[in-house]
């Protein structure tokens, strides 16, 4: 038991026993027949996490290739191969899932004070759903893999030889795994705050995941007819996309993009909640402009639905339809420019900590900017004319996928594991790390941008030898940013092993999974807590024994305490 | 200093030569819509890279001067909301981004109508090569126009979704099966530029070598007059030959006994050979134009039922070239 | 002073994770709901399509509905309709702990699902009889009974006189699965008439366009559609099974009307699917 704090109550910084829930309960079926939210939400991080470096194996795999135009290393059937498995591994087996399911289910319930989420069973449900659907991609995988690129566009979709249906197949069952997820938020956040907790006294990670749940509910099923109409096709030959039996190949592409645009925010949204986080504890102050954070993620959702045809200008759809979604999709960067200049008000007048955490933020500043400008090229027709389906496309949307989502997510790994695994790990290889990853990415990338406006399309196995400094330039990129990750999953396992134990607190955030121990206990807290203002920094101060942060008030934020709200 | 450092580095960046040669983003500007799309290119590329730097530029300065450091270990006190500084900066983003949007919807209605007196060319494109078919029935694996006239295409797919790209005149555009799309341009430079397909469709996808050979004016006329009649000119066995270039055959089928896609040609003539479903039959006159008019009938076992028919767009005097061609590839006759 | 902690002498009912009773049911309501949500635009895809097709090509979907059962498919609604109903009242009687009639409803509606399942097999089956099946698998060129020529059905829909006389058209071949399904486009695009596209326009072209090929169409989504709302009817027999084992075992209380509930509002969803199949595909004229 920690000492030295107030007689009335006292913040624990191990549960009475040392017990947590990392220990109570052993042996794999308690894992996975758990329902512990944080328990699903390890299961989630270990799942996703191996999806992301098998994923970021095939990207190796392809920019190896690329390293000289023609065959380099392998055939153009395999390469086609090996760039539609690391989309469709990237997007549906980690990045959709991604903050929400491996974050996400850890930290929601415990910002809102609750045990757990509102349906245990429905998490782990989907948990299963997902473990079933990555099986059911494997195997799609070992039989035959699929070609197609992971947009599966008819009629090549159609008439391929690939394991298609297989891998689609995967794709629906991962879809209902993210329904799942987000119709557990949405009730979760609706039935379950805490007393003094109303909407806007919610922290913005919330905000962003409410919004990222809205659109899993609502655009995910859209995936799963696609994927049904593009089986049916393959397995039945219905002949809604075929044209020799009255279909229209065009219509594949309306239905996929109603889910994949929407997709895309349900990748950015809640990395940008992470960010909100993280740049108010680093920065020591309130985030700044609350409420307008709030809106924005509620007006991004609902903006994602208006756009998807803006990745369809040259398909043949006629040019009225062209302008309306040009000036649709513009709209969308209005509130995430907002939110940009919330983060760096935010930083104003600060006291910035450099901590990991906080370097991914400033280099999501970075990235997400290029990424989120690319995208104006990219929204207005003329220059998308010249610009779709080129490598300016695929730089754009890594820039805001990996620069953005994967970042975020590292930063909030980072932010949170100390809280999930009650470890410190090294700053030093931390820094390291971010480092190679942040020059790699750039050099990975950033040449894609030179090479499209150039004229070099995507999914190009051959291409003219002028562009060959560019892509061994992006290789090496490439490269330093897969050694970057092995640095990390080296200090990271050297934390679990022998980290330094964290303390309950040890950033110095208000939001309330940090007013207890860390790890967690098992039913998350030993009293019932109250909301108060999720970015009141100054309502904590540095510790001198404990080596973190607690509230010059401890008693402020639990239920029913005199001076509790 | 640093101010003019920057807008100095802006404006090279994005200084458009006034010759359209290329740039460091662009190629060479070679059709009267590409001087349009660099224009708003090098315009947002100007925003991004004020904004970019503003972002980048402010939150160096912030980490700098609010360093958590002694003396420094809490925020200053300060506002935590401005409704005024919000509405600002929407404000200017919502400017900007109407701003682009018009340009870039402007130049659009330049790219998405032909002009009515365009030269019209109709296009099929199919795994993995082009086909251009002129008004006069000619049919050519390039596609040949005339500088400084509006040229049209009338495009269909085969089989899968193609695109068609040329990168020097900034124009693309899909080409569909089951219907027609469209696609115009004015080339202004005399020159051979890339077209590239930028719609995946397998295997081949980067490998059509197809090139828009842009004529001075006044030589177009005459080329196609001297293209057109090959067949007239030419020897069966040449003649075929051309065949075999121009509509794509050499894409799968060599004539030097490597396998390819499909069957070498070489010394086929005459050749049993075994289908895939297992019975024998003899490479002869029929069987070739059985395979170019429905080419997945009697597929040779080991290869995939691939190839895409040319059902009504191969004539028969072609054909009967192609056939001629063929036959003289029994090593014999020196013909490689 | 400790606050307090979850006290022992929690409702039984009520999962460790909830404050109050009111707390689980809102949630399990709401989740319900949202589930429902999720449903609405799976099918509203497929709704979607239907709309696309039948804005695009009306005669194919005017013609396609007369080879459907009118009778079934209003027997099939009825039954469906008195499910609803059972369900409504079994409710009520979980509602009421009244544990013999919440029996009797749970029962009664699985027989009514029952049956709307097995009319319509039967319906399927005289479809496959009559070679009426997903555009690839229909062969035009087998025994088809007189009354299912596509040629005069075709005359008959297109210029909407019983007996109009049209060129015999050259019937498309039964599609070999292993050829690639994309025809050449040899003679103009095959099939895809755009909106514009005026009724005698098409009936000058090529009749490959507009006879059989866009039929198979009309089958194709009436398949897909029936097929997973019959999905979505099994799923919903499931849980009536399993709501009746629970009964067996002796729940009662607050969770377990919470279960009937959520139960009935997503048999009442199915229900109301079918109704709008039943008007957009049977009752077209």
């Amino acid at each position: 038991m920690a000492e030295g704090h107030s007689a009335v109550v006292t913040p624990m910084s191990e549960g009475a026993s040392g017990e947590n829930y990392l220990t109570t309960g052993k042996g794999p079926l308690s894992w996975l027949f758990t329902l512990d939210h944080k328990r699903i939400s390890v299961m989630y991080m270990v799942a996703i996490v191996s999806s992301f470096l098998f994923g970021g194996m095939f990207a190796l795999l392809v920019r190896t290739e690329m390293l000289t135009p023609g065959a380099t290393i392998m055939t153009a059937d395999t390469f086609n191969k090996m760039f539609t498995l690391h989309g469709v591994v990237m997007v549906f087996l980690f990045i959709i899932p991604g903050i929400p399911a491996a974050l996400g289910n850890f930290v929601l319930p415990l910002m809102l004070g609750a045990k757990d989420v509102a349906l245990p069973r429905l998490n782990l449900l989907g948990f299963w759903c997902w473990l079933t659907g990555a099986t059911v991609c494997m195997v799609s995988i070992v039989v035959g893999a699929v070609d197609t690129g992971w947009t599966f566009y008819t009629p090549y979709s159609t008439t391929t030889g690939t394991a298609v249906a297989g891998m689609t197949l995967g794709a629906l069952i991962l879809g209902f795994s993210s329904i799942l997820t987000g119709l557990n938020f949405i009730v979760t956040i609706h039935t379950m705050r805490p007393e003094g907790m109303s909407w806007f006294k919610m922290p913005i990670f919330l905000w962003s995941l409410y919004s990222t749940a809205i659109v899993q509910v609502l655009a995910t099923p859209i995936l799963g007819v696609t994927v049904l109409l593009l089986i049916a096709e393959r397995t039945l030959g219905v002949g809604i996309f075929d044209p020799a039996l009255g279909g229209d190949p065009v219509l594949y592409q309306h239905f996929f993009w109603f889910y994949a645009h929407p997709a895309v925010f349900i990748m950015i949204l809640p990395a940008m909640g992470i960010i909100s986080e993280l740049v108010s504890v680093f920065s020591g102050k309130h985030i700044f402009g609350y409420r307008f954070i709030a809106w924005s993620s509620v007006a991004v959702a609902v903006f994602s639905f208006l756009g998807w045809g803006h990745h369809m200008f040259t398909s043949g759809q006629s040019p009225l339809v062209n302008v309306i979604f040009s000036a649709l999709v513009f709209g969308v960067g209005i509130p995430s420019a907002l939110m940009v200049f919330n983060w760096l008000a935010t930083m104003y007048k600060g006291a910035i900590s450099l901590a990991a955490p906080m370097l991914y933020v400033l280099a999501f500043l970075f990235l997400f900017s290029i990424g989120g400008l690319s995208g104006l090229f990219l929204g207005a027709l003329s220059t998308n004319i010249h610009l779709h389906d080129t490598y300016f496309a695929v730089a754009h949307f890594h820039y805001l996928m990996f620069g953005g989502t994967v970042i975020a997510f590292l930063g909030g790994l980072h932010y949170w594991w100390p809280k999930m695994f009650g470890r410190m790990y090294s700053e030093f290889w931390a820094r390291i790390s971010a480092a190679l990853i942040f020059v790699g990415f750039n050099l990975t990338f950033f040449t894609l941008f030179v090479m499209g406006s150039h004229g070099m399309p995507r999914r190009y196995y051959n291409y003219l030898e002028v562009f060959k400094p560019y892509q061994q330039a992006s290789t090496v990129g490439s490269y330093l940013l897969g050694m970057g990750f092995m640095i990390m999953a080296y200090y990271l396992a050297q934390s679990l092993l022998k980290g330094e134990k964290a303390p309950e607190n040890p950033w110095g955030g208000a939001t309330l999974e940090w007013a207890t121990a860390s790890p967690p206990i098992s039913r998350n807290f030993e009293h019932e807590m109250v909301g108060l203002d999720p970015y009141d920094i100054n309502a904590l101060e540095l510790s001198s024994d404990s080596g973190g942060y607690v509230r010059k008030d401890p008693s402020s934020i639990l239920l029913n305490q005199a001076g509790g709200e | 200093m640093i101010l003019t450092g920057l807008f100095d580095l802006t404006t090279r960046l994005v200084r458009m030569p006034e010759d359209g040669g290329a740039t460091v983003w662009m190629p060479p500007q070679s059709s009267t819509i590409a001087g349009e799309v660099d224009w708003l290119f090098n315009f947002i590329l100007g925003i991004s890279v004020v904004f970019f730097v503003l972002i980048v530029v402010v939150m160096m300065v912030f980490v700098v001067k609010y360093r958590r450091r002694e003396g420094r270990e809490t925020a200053s006190p300060s506002a935590s909301n401005s409704v005024f500084l919000e509405m600002a900066w929407m404000a200017i983003s919502i400017v900007v981004v109407v701003i682009i949007f018009f340009f870039g919807f402007k130049s659009y209605l330049n790219i998405s109508t032909p002009p009515a007196n365009a030269y019209e060319i109709q296009v099929a494109g199919q795994k993995w090569d082009w086909s251009f078919t002129y008004p006069n029935g000619y049919v050519d694996q390039d596609l040949h126009v005339p500088a400084d006239r509006p040229v049209e295409l009338v495009m269909t797919s085969v089989d899968v979704i193609h695109s068609f790209y040329v990168p020097a005149f900034r124009v693309k555009k899909d080409v569909v099966p089951g219907r027609y799309t469209n696609v115009w341009f004015e080339a202004t430079k005399p020159g051979e530029y890339n077209i590239f397909c930028a719609e995946y469709c397998g295997t081949g996808h980067s490998d059509s070598s197809a090139m828009v050979i842009v004529h001075p004016s006044g030589e177009f006329g005459p080329w196609l007059e001297k293209a057109s009649n090959f067949l007239l000119t030419m020897t069966p066995e040449e003649g075929g030959r051309k065949v075999y270039e121009i509509r794509g055959c050499q894409q799968c089928h060599s004539v030097d006994g490597s396998p390819r896609t499909g069957p070498t040609f070489f010394k086929v003539f005459g050749k049993e050979e075994t289908l895939a479903d297992g019975s024998i039959i003899t490479v002869d006159e029929d069987y070739i134009r059985e395979s170019v008019l429905e080419p997945n009938a009697k597929v040779v076992a080991g290869f995939e039922p691939v190839m895409p028919t040319y059902q009504g767009r191969m004539k028969d005097d072609q054909i009967e070239a192609l056939i001629a061609y063929i036959k003289s590839l029994d090593g014999k006759t020196g013909e490689e | 002073m400790m606050a307090a902690m979850h006290s022992t002498d929690h409702n039984p009912d009520l999962a460790d994770h909830f404050d109050t009773l009111d707390q689980q049911r809102q949630s399990s309501r709401l989740g319900m709901w949202l589930f429902l949500v999720a449903e609405i635009l799976f099918f509203g895809g497929l709704f979607c399509v239907y709309v696309i097709y039948r804005v695009n090509h009306p005669d194919v979907f005017t013609f396609g509905h007369r080879f459907l059962d009118k009778n079934l498919g209003t027997l099939n609604t009825l039954v469906l309709i008195c499910s609803s109903l059972t369900m409504v009242l079994a409710v009520r009687a979980a509602q009421l702990r009244q544990r013999m009639t919440l029996i009797l409803m749970l029962v009664l509606s699985f027989v009514f699902a029952g049956t709307f399942l097995g009319v319509q097999y039967v319906e399927y089956s005289h479809q496959r009889q009559n070679a009426l099946l997903v555009a690839s698998q229909q062969a035009p060129d087998t025994d088809v009974p007189a009354e299912v020529q596509f040629e005069e059905a075709v005359s008959a829909s297109v210029e909407g006189a019983p007996d109009g006389a049209l060129p015999e058209a050259p019937m498309v071949e039964a599609v070999d699965p292993d050829v690639s399904m994309i025809a050449p486009a040899a003679a103009g695009p095959a099939g895809l008439a755009t909106a514009a596209d005026s009724m005698a326009a098409e009936a000058e072209r090529n009749v490959v366009d507009v006879g059989p090929a866009n039929a198979k169409t009309f089958f194709s989504i009436y398949f897909l559609m029936t097929g997973l709302h019959g999905f979505q009817v099994l799923l919903g027999m499931i849980a009536m099974l399993w709501l009746l084992k629970l009964t067996f075992q002796g729940a009662f209380g607050g969770g377990y009307s919470i279960k009937v509930g959520n139960t009935a509002l997503y048999w009442h969803m199915a229900v109301v699917i079918w109704i709008c199949l039943f008007l957009l595909m049977y009752l077209i004229d």
